[in-house]
């Protein structure tokens, strides 16, 4: 951990704490959407966001973006195997499986840039999404959306112009993936002329049942 | 707010950050509503509000800065509505679903324009006029050219707002640029496949995934020389 470079230990100490505080309420509002429902971890939410809807500092933000990015990143790794894709759309779910592998490992580096702890990789249950060509996009498609409004509901409250540029870079390539994954369906690859930004709550509402841990 | 805490405001930097952060969410809120508000989505048309939470949070360089982006990014939602428009007249898009893509798309890139000017406005700002421009080569070149630089001038758009958006000052501009930034990505995405141009790994502004992973920003000398063709 950078933390014990550092040179005033007991700063450092204060720092880290608040940030794994910070880290474990992401986990614990997921554990608690995905047991109770969405609604039950509105008091979590509250505590994990700071006064006005944001996040309490940038790696509260890296490690929601991180959970959401191991969530695509296993449900394309499993996806691969999806009996029915055409050869172009495997080509297409191969890509965006790599893609996402890549933004994880970018917000891992960044979490530690920060001075931070990663949250570790939750457990998922895709329940039946594999079953089948049609079902198993359009969760991608949702995955895809939910995750464009995310970035988008969080990029305002990024304080670290390195981490805000990250995260640009990120999230204008999963709108990519999402019209991409869009046309496959026959569903119109831009449906809305603004991507709004979405809240922490109403995205776990979206994928909440889907991280068991 | 009293005088000498308006000074304090205006004279020290981390009391102004504090501020912004206090505002943050308001001021959020009423950038999404100036925005809502003119693509027609919100019932109530409440520019007034917006006005003071957007224009009233920044520093006058901040507001200036902004308001340089927002006209440049005017500029280029101006051109991408023209290209939509003078393509549609023109008659060359046979193909049902690329022409109501096409269609939709222009749509979308008049709303931005609309979007940015009723932003603009509301920060104090006046939104540039919309420049004269020069499509009818490209169109005369035929379907495929069209098809290509709409691909290329939709990479170019997307590029060019993630290279922006570290540069805005305010928050609320930055939340509401950010909603025009995927759809431009999305576009860029869609039309590019729609050529064939496959995900495009090299780099650059053709392909629907161009920069893989991470998709780079541009500067604004950069994309505003690579739109000079397209100005009269």
């Amino acid at each position: 951990m950078a933390s014990s470079h550092m040179v005033a230990p007991e700063l450092a100490a204060i720092k880290v704490e608040g940030m794994s505080r910070e880290s474990f309420l992401i986990r614990a509002t997921l554990a608690a959407g995905a047991t109770y429902g969405a609604l039950s971890a509105t008091p979590y939410i509250t505590k994990a966001l700071a006064a006005g809807g944001g996040f309490a500092n940038d790696l509260a933000v890296v490690n929601y973006a991180l959970t959401l990015e191991y969530l695509e990143s296993t449900f394309y790794r499993m996806g691969v195997l999806v009996k029915g894709l055409s050869s172009d759309e495997l080509k297409l779910v191969k890509q965006i499986r790599d893609d996402e592998d890549q933004h994880v490992t970018a917000l891992i580096a960044a979490a530690k840039k920060l001075g931070g702890k990663p949250v570790a990789k939750p457990k998922f249950d895709f329940g039946g999404a594999f079953g089948d060509r049609a079902t198993f996009l359009k969760t991608a498609n949702t995955l895809e959306d939910a995750g464009v409004s995310a970035y988008n509901g969080a990029g305002m409250y990024i304080e670290s112009p390195d981490i805000l540029g990250a995260a640009g870079s990120i999230v204008q390539i999963e709108g990519r993936h999402s019209a991409l994954i869009r046309l496959t369906r026959n569903k119109p690859p831009a449906p809305q002329a603004f991507d709004k930004g979405a809240t922490m709550a109403a995205i776990l509402k979206k994928v909440g049942p889907l991280i068991k841990s | 707010m009293t005088d000498s805490a308006l000074r304090e405001l205006a004279d020290d930097p981390s009391s102004r950050k504090r501020f912004f952060k206090m505002m943050g969410g308001a001021g959020a809120v009423s950038a999404f509503s100036v925005f809502l508000a003119a693509c027609g989505d919100d019932k109530k048309k409440d520019k007034t509000t917006s006005t003071a939470a957007s224009g009233g949070s920044g520093s006058d360089a901040d507001v200036k800065s902004d308001l340089h982006i927002l006209n440049y990014a005017l500029t280029l939602e101006y051109l991408e509505t023209e290209f939509y428009k003078e393509v549609i007249a023109s008659g060359i898009v046979k193909d049902a679903k690329v022409a109501s893509i096409a269609k939709k798309f222009g749509e979308t890139e008049q709303m931005h324009v609309e979007a940015l000017k009723s932003t603009i406005t509301s920060m104090g700002g006046t939104p540039v006029a919309a420049p004269k421009t020069k499509f009818q080569p490209t169109i005369a070149k035929g379907l495929k050219t069209v098809l290509d630089t709409a691909a290329t001038v939709e990479n170019l758009g997307a590029a060019a707002y993630l290279g922006a958006a570290g540069l805005i000052k305010s928050k609320d501009v930055l939340a509401a640029a950010l909603t025009i930034h995927s759809v431009e990505a999305r576009h860029a995405a869609a039309l590019n496949t729609l050529v064939g141009r496959g995900f495009g790994l090299k780099g650059g502004l053709s392909g629907s995934l161009p920069d893989g992973a991470f998709a780079k920003g541009m500067d604004e000398a950069s994309v505003l020389a690579a739109v000079k063709p397209f100005l009269a």
